[in-house]
């Protein structure tokens, strides 16, 4: 549903804005090398631009930091709808490495709704690249949860009915050498 | 500034030829020692939790649900890529793959979950400190006596609580 919006309503004219709310930087750097020739964001039709009321999209970087929350949450509220909001790196997706920390409030999706994660520190400028496509639906996406479940339990040394408590401990009253 | 400059301007560009990267149409190989997201090998771990004990972002949760079943959870989404818990891991078991790719809609596809078997100790009941080393000399279930007719064993938690027993875990799940 989300994706044929998307598709419709951004077409090929995303135009992005930057905000970064504490990162270190280096995520920064990632999206500007997007834009550089040789990675070329805008054959997307991708264009940077410099106010949040002009932008579709905004790219954050960096966690939701005590000192940054609120300006964070007024350039989102500046933005028109329909908008989308990609959370770039480590820290915009998870809090980062100081995400226990004072300032830090965590991810960015505590003050704004967040539509795409691009995970890594910084994320290669490919990744980038293959979020703003999963977002505009030229590709799918790779990843799925991973889950190993032990179905069955190892053979029990013991039945539950032939337990018996007392205190922290439960004797077994069939008592035998296995 | 004159017509001449933009014209040797407009060289340089023509020179360069085509440059960008037609990269999601392509892929594109990544070095050969890149990191991506560590992959985590349930038949190897041992869950020792050495990696959740070394990882600076404490993306790698460690929990008990119950005396046998311990459940390791990666949540991927501030992961640094730094390798550190597949250097410390002793089984080998986290690889770091070269996978980069992991954009997605939502941040729960990137976890990884492990449910481990753990089998009980018959000297401490855990295989890990409980307390103390002294206090864990106090446990009934380390008493030589009764380790040599096994008649005692440490009270299953499987059907009491499910909350983790350790409360700064209570950081983020999810
Ligand atoms: S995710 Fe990593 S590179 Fe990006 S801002 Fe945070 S610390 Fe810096
Ligand atoms: S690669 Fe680094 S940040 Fe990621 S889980 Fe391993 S130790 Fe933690
Ligand atoms: S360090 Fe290796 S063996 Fe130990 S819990 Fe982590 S993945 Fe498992």
């Amino acid at each position: 549903m989300l994706r044929n919006l998307c598709q419709k309503m951004f077409g090929r004219s995303l135009w992005v804005y930057h905000a970064n709310s504490g990162g270190c930087n280096g995520c920064d750097i990632e999206v500007l090398n997007v834009l550089t020739p040789y990675y070329d964001v805008e054959r997307f039709g991708i264009k940077l631009v410099g106010s949040p009321r002009h932008a579709d999209v905004m790219l954050c970087q960096g966690p939701a930091m005590r000192s940054t929350a609120r300006a964070l949450r007024c350039a989102y509220d500046a933005m028109p709808a329909p908008k989308l909001v990609f959370a770039i790196g480590g820290c915009a997706c998870g809090g980062g490495i100081w995400h226990d920390s004072y300032p830090v409030l965590g991810p960015v999706e505590k003050v704004i709704p967040v539509n795409f994660y691009i995970p890594g520190c910084p994320p290669r400028p490919e990744a980038i690249i293959y979020g703003v496509a999963v977002a505009v639906g030229l590709v799918d996406k790779k990843v799925s949860p991973v889950e190993f479940k032990q179905l069955q339990m190892p053979i029990p040394r013991y039945h539950p009915s032939d337990l018996r408590g007392e205190g922290e401990m439960v004797v077994y009253e069939k008592a035998e050498k296995i | 500034m004159s017509l001449t400059s933009k014209f040797k301007e407009a060289m340089v560009g023509l020179k360069a030829g085509r440059v960008t990267l037609d990269y999601p149409a392509h892929p594109r190989p990544v070095p050969e020692n890149f990191r991506g997201r560590p992959i985590f090998d349930a038949q190897k771990c041992i869950g020792c939790a050495a990696c959740a004990n070394n990882c600076p972002a404490r993306e790698i949760l460690v929990l008990d649900v119950c005396q046998e079943v311990r459940i390791l959870k990666y949540l991927g989404r501030r992961c640094t890529y730094c390798g550190r818990c597949s250097d410390v891991c002793p089984e080998k078991a986290i690889t770091m793959s070269h996978e980069f790719e992991t954009a997605t809609n939502k941040i729960s596809d990137v976890h990884q979950r492990l449910d481990l078997f753990m089998s009980t100790c018959q000297r401490c009941g855990r295989c890990f400190k409980e307390t103390s080393p002294l206090e864990q000399l106090k446990l009934k279930g380390y008493r030589f006596d009764d380790l040599e007719n096994e008649r005692w064993i440490f009270r299953s938690r499987s059907f009491l609580e499910s909350e983790p027993l350790v409360d700064d875990i209570k950081i983020e799940l999810d």
